[in-house]
Parts: structure tokens; sequence; C-alpha cells
């Protein structure tokens, strides 16, 4: 009971945390007397989403960008984590190439890939699943490589088979540290998505807002951003909901 | 005669590094009985532990026999280890039940029996009613109570343990060693103790394997003639003083 009420409380900051900056946000531009066109009012920005910008639809086909990417970017950086694991030469081999790679600065590849692939909701997942990648198989190649060799040694004594090791001691050893790097993809994720939405895109709220950037609709710009931000916060959701089911409060990385 | 449970004799083991070869152990030889609770004492770098780890299959040697099992007592060497290390080694997303039954799954044994041995141990080694706590939850001495139990669960007949008490503080480490005599006198197991405690190779071992470093090789093979079940006093006994003096001469300590 008692702790039930100490996390509502908790709860509860945070929301009263975020009415606060729109309360300040709301203040600021009254007593300011910043125009319209600079900055709107929360009450101007809201107001935006009843005027026919195809917000759903935007919506839509930006989360299926992000989601799409980070989706796929967990299928092949954990099967490539395994693959690595597995297979020690590959490993030798390609892990300095995948360190290279990831100081790439990825979006720089989006026009690239616009070349390539031309554009549409597909390359918009390629520019956002390769900036989700490393992180993820980075996190997960070394996480399956925290194990202890005496833990290992104690095992061999019982015969213990490569699958039983990976099963009982690698995989879930490896779990915690997986979603610590699905946690920084989050992040990037949408970043990927929108940059390519910038470039060159028909759909989409990053094309929505370099539409109505020309005539300086900043109130729909902002709920542009709040929409894509609300993406990433969702799909984060998701991530820590997953993690504590998965991993629990017992096996968080130390 | 009948042969002993474990015979050494004249084994030897050198590591390669690219440069050179550096002798590991060498003129090891001893046997042990079965039941016997034997120290192996020594300063750090003088193969006590590569000792243990030929006798568990881990290491090869390349000179010597080593022989386990005899006619009373068979041994199979991929069931019958019991390993434990001075880390605990526990899989802290594992309940203290399942981390003790570890040893039980990867070898396949009937769940049931071994639930209940398992719970058995745990009472055995004062952990009653921490069945289902995480590792996390227990302090260090109660750690390695668990990881005893485990090295016992599937009723190995060879226990072999690495400085296990070399982690504690010196208080809980006097318990555990009470703890330990007890547990070997109610399992009836053969132990071999590593440890580079002088005094406890003295307190715990009915017989005291000496080994010395640079270069590595067995010094002594001392009979600890102290009856069981022993007691604290005993330690400031004249007979146990003369036991401690005797191995810090080998050490070049007096």
């Amino acid at each position: 009971m008692n702790d039930m009420s100490k996390r509502l409380g908790q709860y509860g900051l945070i929301v009263l945390v975020h009415l606060g900056v729109v309360l300040i946000w709301h203040i600021a531009i009254k007593v300011s007397e910043i125009p319209d066109y600079v900055m709107p009012t929360p009450g101007a920005t809201l107001m935006s989403l009843g005027e026919d910008y195809g917000w759903w639809h935007n919506t839509v086909i930006t989360g299926m960008e992000v989601y799409g990417g980070y989706g796929l970017a967990i299928v092949v950086g954990v099967a490539m984590a395994l693959i690595f694991n597995w297979f020690r030469p590959v490993e030798t081999m390609l892990m300095p190439l995948m360190v290279s790679l990831n100081m790439i600065p990825k979006v720089a590849l989006g026009p690239l890939f616009i070349v390539w692939f031309s554009y549409g909701v597909g390359s918009n997942i390629l520019i956002s699943f390769s900036i989700c990648l490393l992180p993820i198989l980075l996190t997960m190649e070394r996480g399956l490589k925290e194990v202890d060799p005496d833990l290992i040694d104690l095992v061999r004594t019982l015969n213990a088979s490569r699958w039983q090791i990976f099963i009982k001691i690698q995989l879930p050893g490896a779990l915690p540290y997986l979603f610590s790097g699905m946690k920084v993809a989050t992040v990037l994720s949408v970043a990927g998505a929108i940059v390519g939405e910038f470039i060159a895109s028909e759909e989409g709220l990053g094309y929505l807002m370099m539409q109505v950037q020309v005539t300086m609709d900043t109130a729909a710009m902002f709920m542009g951003v709040l929409l894509i931000t609300l993406i990433g916060v969702i799909l984060y959701f998701f991530v820590l909901l997953l993690e504590y089911f998965v991993v629990g409060k017992t096996n968080a990385v130390n | 005669m009948s042969q002993p449970f474990i015979h050494l004799s004249e084994v030897r083991k050198t590591f390669k590094s690219k440069k050179e070869e550096f002798l590991a152990v060498s003129e090891v030889t001893f046997d042990v009985e079965v039941g016997e609770l034997i120290s192996i004492v020594g300063p750090s770098g003088c193969g006590k532990t590569t000792v243990l780890k030929i006798l568990a299959g881990i290491h090869s040697y390349e000179g010597g026999t080593v022989r386990v099992g005899n006619d009373e007592q068979t041994f199979n060497p991929s069931k019958d280890i019991g390993m434990v290390f001075q880390q605990p080694l526990l899989l802290k997303w594992r309940k203290i039940l399942d981390n003790v039954m570890l040893p039980a799954e990867i070898l396949g044994l009937p769940r049931k029996e071994a639930l209940d041995r398992a719970r058995y141990l745990l009472d055995m080694v004062g952990l009653h009613g921490f069945e289902d706590k995480y590792p996390n939850e227990l302090s260090g001495g109660m750690q390695q109570r668990t990881s005893i139990a485990r090295a016992l669960v599937h009723d190995p007949k060879l226990i072999l343990m690495d400085e296990p008490f070399g982690a504690l503080d010196a208080l809980t480490r006097e318990k555990m060693n009470l703890e330990l005599l007890r547990i070997w006198e109610e399992s009836k197991k053969t132990i071999l103790f590593v440890t580079h405690g002088i005094q406890e190779a003295v307190f715990l071992g009915s017989r005291v394997i000496v080994l010395t470093s640079g270069p590595a090789r067995m010094a002594d093979n001392l009979l600890i003639d102290l009856p069981y079940p022993r007691t604290l006093d005993m330690k400031t006994h004249e007979a146990f003083g003369k036991f401690t003096r005797h191995i810090y001469k080998h050490m070049g300590m007096n």
C-alpha cells in the first residue's frame, strides 16, 4: 500500500512537471508578446490539430519508418552478434570494420540511400535501421562475452553443451546489455526517419514540417515535433516495459 | 592393498607463452583416500589452482600420472566433480534455489528429486528460507554457502575448492571454516581445498600439501593429526603452532 502510493506520487510528479513547462510556455508568450509566427502558444499548437494537415496519415507513415527501422535493427543486430559470438574468426575479421562503420555519421548517408533506393518509406526505414544497428550489435556482442571464465570451467566439468551454456548462462547475461543498446537506439531511430523525410519524401511528419515551414506556420511545426517525440516516447516506453518483464529488477547491469 | 581414490604422481605442467616456457607445476605426488579433506597451500603463482584444474579435467598436463577413482568408488569425470571458486559465480537472474539447481539441470537429473535435494542442501548450509531470494539480496558469506550447496546438488564424489573463502572478511571466514567442517562431516565427501592461508589449511585438512613457487614444486605432504571435530581453541594449541611454523619454513619465512 505504501509502495503503491509512493509510486503514484512519482507519476503525479512527472505529470506536474510536464504541465508546469506548458504553463510557463503559455505565460511567457502572453507576457512577452512574441508574435504567433515566431512562437505559438500551447493552445494554438493544439488547435492546429483541427486543421487539415493529414496528421493521422503522416504520423502513421513516420511511425512505420521509425518502428520498422528499429525492429529491423534489433533482428539483424542480434543475429549478427550471435554469429560473431559463435564463429570467432568472423568476429576477428569483421568487428574492427563494424567499429569503423560506427564512426560514420549515418545521417550523412541519407542522400546516398535515396539515390540507391529512391525516396519513400522503404529508404527511410533503411536510414533509421542503419543508425540503430551498431549500438544494438555492439552492446549485444559485448554482453555475450560477459561471462566469468571460472563459471564456464564449472559447467564444463559437468560436460555442459555449448547450447546449454548459451541458453542458461550467456543469453540471460547478455540481455541487460542488449536493453541498454536498445534504449540508446530509440532516440536514434526517430532521428534517422525524420532526416530521411527532410532530405526527400512526399509524406510523413518530417515532410509535413518542411511544407508548413514555407508559410511560417509554427503552430503546425510545433505539433509536428510533439508527434515525432510521441512516437519516440511510445517506443521507449515499450522497451522499458519489455525490459521489466524480460530482465526484471534483479538482472540489471551491475 | 587397495588403490587410493586419487593418485597423482610426478605431475608436471608448463604454460607456453610466445617466447618462453613457464613451469607451473612439477613433482606433484600425493594420494587422497575417499572422504578425506586435504588442504593444498602455497603462495600465489605456485600452481595450486593448476593442480585443481588438472584434477577437474580443465587443464591438460605433460608429465606424470593422474588417476581418480578406484574399485571401491568409481569416478565419472563429467558427473562427479563439484567446484567452488573464490567468487560465488551465482547467476543473478536466478533465485537461490534455481542457482543450486544449475548442475542438476545441465546433467538432466530428474527435476523433482533434484529440487528436494537442493532444498535439503540449502537447509544444510544454513539458508533455509532463502530459496526464493536473489543473489544480490544475500551477503557474501551466504552467496558462498549457496555455491557450496550448488557444488553438492548432483551428489558428486569429489569437491574441488579454490580459495572459496578468500574474498570474505576474517570473521566470516572463520565461521565458514567451521561450517565447512560440519558440511564435510555430514556429507562425507572427498574435498580438496586450495588456499594461501596457512592457518586455514592446517585447521581444515587432515593433511596439508605444501607447494612452493619459483620453481614450482611440491615441498611437503604434512599429516595433521589433530582430532575432528576441530574447534577454534585448537588454534592456540602447541601442536597447531608446530604445524604452521613448519609450513612457514617451507615458504622461507621464519
